[in-house]
């Protein structure tokens, strides 16, 4: 699979697609592989504001729990609910899976991330 | 690739749900021979078999298995096991990877009592192989001049498989149909292969750890480590009916808990070692937990207080923090049709 460059990435396999001042979050292809088959995924609710590095959630497979840590800082306004019912659909389709939309607080933080090549590169 | 009991061993070839869903319905390939073997031979091995484990040794004709154990002087688990009555003098216990030299020698301590009884742990001359599910004695079958129709659950009897000289059980570790198959460690990889290719057609696919766990939650058997361990008697894991004789009515007297089957009934898995509360106080813990292919419900099995171990009764799990409502469920959680 490859990353999509349109998307920013940390180091603990979190993406963000940042358009304007908003930024949808998932987890990379790597990290679904790795957790295997998801089956439950816990999200924040609309509102709660989040600081870069901070976890947001949790998402669980068969085989183990993982935190989520947002790669950007800012306040949730959307929860894809739709992961509720279909977890599974995160390792169908990573990096179509985002979980959270958040509203940016400090747009100079995506700089700060690493862009697809040297994600790629990290998880090779 | 884990490191289990010693072994390096695979949590998953093909994903989890996947090679469970194949046991399910058609057929998986296990190899478990990260289990152990310890061997108990002589004119008193009877005798000897019959006073370290706790089922009913007597019971056993020569080519019939027992779910039995070896249990401390207060009840507890020093191993849970399967014996095979090899011949009327000879018998083979299949161990758990993590418990082969404690098991051995507890077993070589006490065989000095028995005149004619030695033990040998042979763990390093048997590779195991599982063909479990309902495809199981179609996959088999072709391979062998065994008559796999005639043998019984929990019955095994010798012979060729793939040219292999081995040993066939009808036993397993999945709630399913199937067997086990011991061989030597270096015709394993042939005897695999061969399975492989009989099976694929119907659908047999290979199988890790991370599979047999679920498998086996879900068929309600417990898992020596996390369900049961050297804290936990064998009636308060619910398995008194592998206790034989006047220990099970002794062991009764005073049992303050019981292993239970649960169900989660807010979203979230409930893992091993989590805290269980009943009525707001802190009451024991998780034992095993996951969410399951089959029936794709959180489940899992909790020591509770007697008192709230009926079926229905209602209590909470910590999950990271979080009060998650559980409900108690009958054991096991699967059955075969049959």
């Amino acid at each position: 699979m490859t990353y999509p460059t349109t998307f920013k990435y940390t180091k603990d396999h979190e993406w963000v697609e940042i358009a304007g001042d908003r930024g949808r979050i998932g987890i990379t292809d790597y990290a679904q592989k790795q957790l295997g088959d998801v089956v439950y995924v816990d999200l924040p609710a609309v509102g709660t504001r989040l600081t870069q590095g901070q976890s947001f959630g949790t998402i669980e497979s068969v085989k183990a729990v993982s935190e989520l840590y947002s790669p950007v800082s800012g306040e949730v306004v959307e929860v894809n609910d739709a992961l509720k019912s279909k977890p599974e659909q995160v390792n169908a389709d990573p990096h179509g899976s985002w979980l959270i939309a958040v509203k940016l607080s400090n747009a100079g933080e995506a700089g700060g991330l690493l862009d697809s090549s040297r994600y790629a590169d990290l998880v090779k | 690739m884990v490191e289990f009991g010693g072994w390096e061993m695979p949590v998953e070839y093909t994903g989890i749900t996947q090679e469970h869903l194949a046991v399910r319905s058609a057929a998986g390939l296990f190899d478990v021979s990260h289990m152990g073997e310890i061997e108990i031979a002589g004119k008193d091995a009877l005798a000897a078999v019959q006073s370290i484990f706790c089922n009913d040794a007597a019971a056993l004709q020569p080519g019939d298995a027992q779910y039995s154990a070896i249990l401390t002087d207060q009840g507890t688990f020093v191993d849970d096991v399967v014996v095979y009555r090899l011949r009327g003098d000879h018998f083979l216990v299949v161990v758990n990877a993590a418990n082969v030299i404690k098991d051995y020698n507890w077993i070589a301590e006490r065989l000095a009592a028995f005149g004619d009884a030695v033990a040998m742990d042979a763990s390093s001359r048997y590779a195991l192989l599982a063909v479990q599910g309902p495809a199981a004695q179609g996959i088999v079958q072709p391979l062998t001049g065994v008559e796999l129709a005639s043998l019984k659950h929990y019955s095994f009897a010798h012979g060729e498989i793939a040219n292999v000289l081995g040993t066939i059980s009808r036993t397993g570790y999945t709630g399913e149909d199937g067997f086990e198959i011991f061989v030597p460690p270096k015709q394993a990889d042939r005897v695999w292969q061969a399975i492989l290719a009989s099976g694929q057609p119907a659908g047999l696919i290979p199988c890790g750890l991370g599979a047999r766990d679920t498998l086996r939650l879900e068929a309600g058997m417990r898992l020596y480590g996390s369900d049961i361990d050297e804290t936990t008697t064998a009636l308060e894991a619910g398995l008194g009916w592998i206790v034989a004789g006047p220990r099970r009515a002794q062991m009764a007297a005073g049992l303050t808990r019981k292993l239970v089957g649960f169900e989660l009934t807010d979203p979230g898995i409930a893992r091993h070692g989590y805290d269980v509360y009943v009525d707001g106080v802190a009451a024991g813990k998780v034992t095993s937990g996951t969410q399951t292919p089959t029936i794709r419900k959180s489940i899992g099995m909790a020591y509770l207080p007697i008192a709230k171990t009926g079926a229905g009764s209602e209590f909470e799990i910590d999950i990271r923090g979080r009060r998650a409502r559980a409900r108690v469920v009958p054991l096991p959680f699967y059955t075969r049709a049959k």
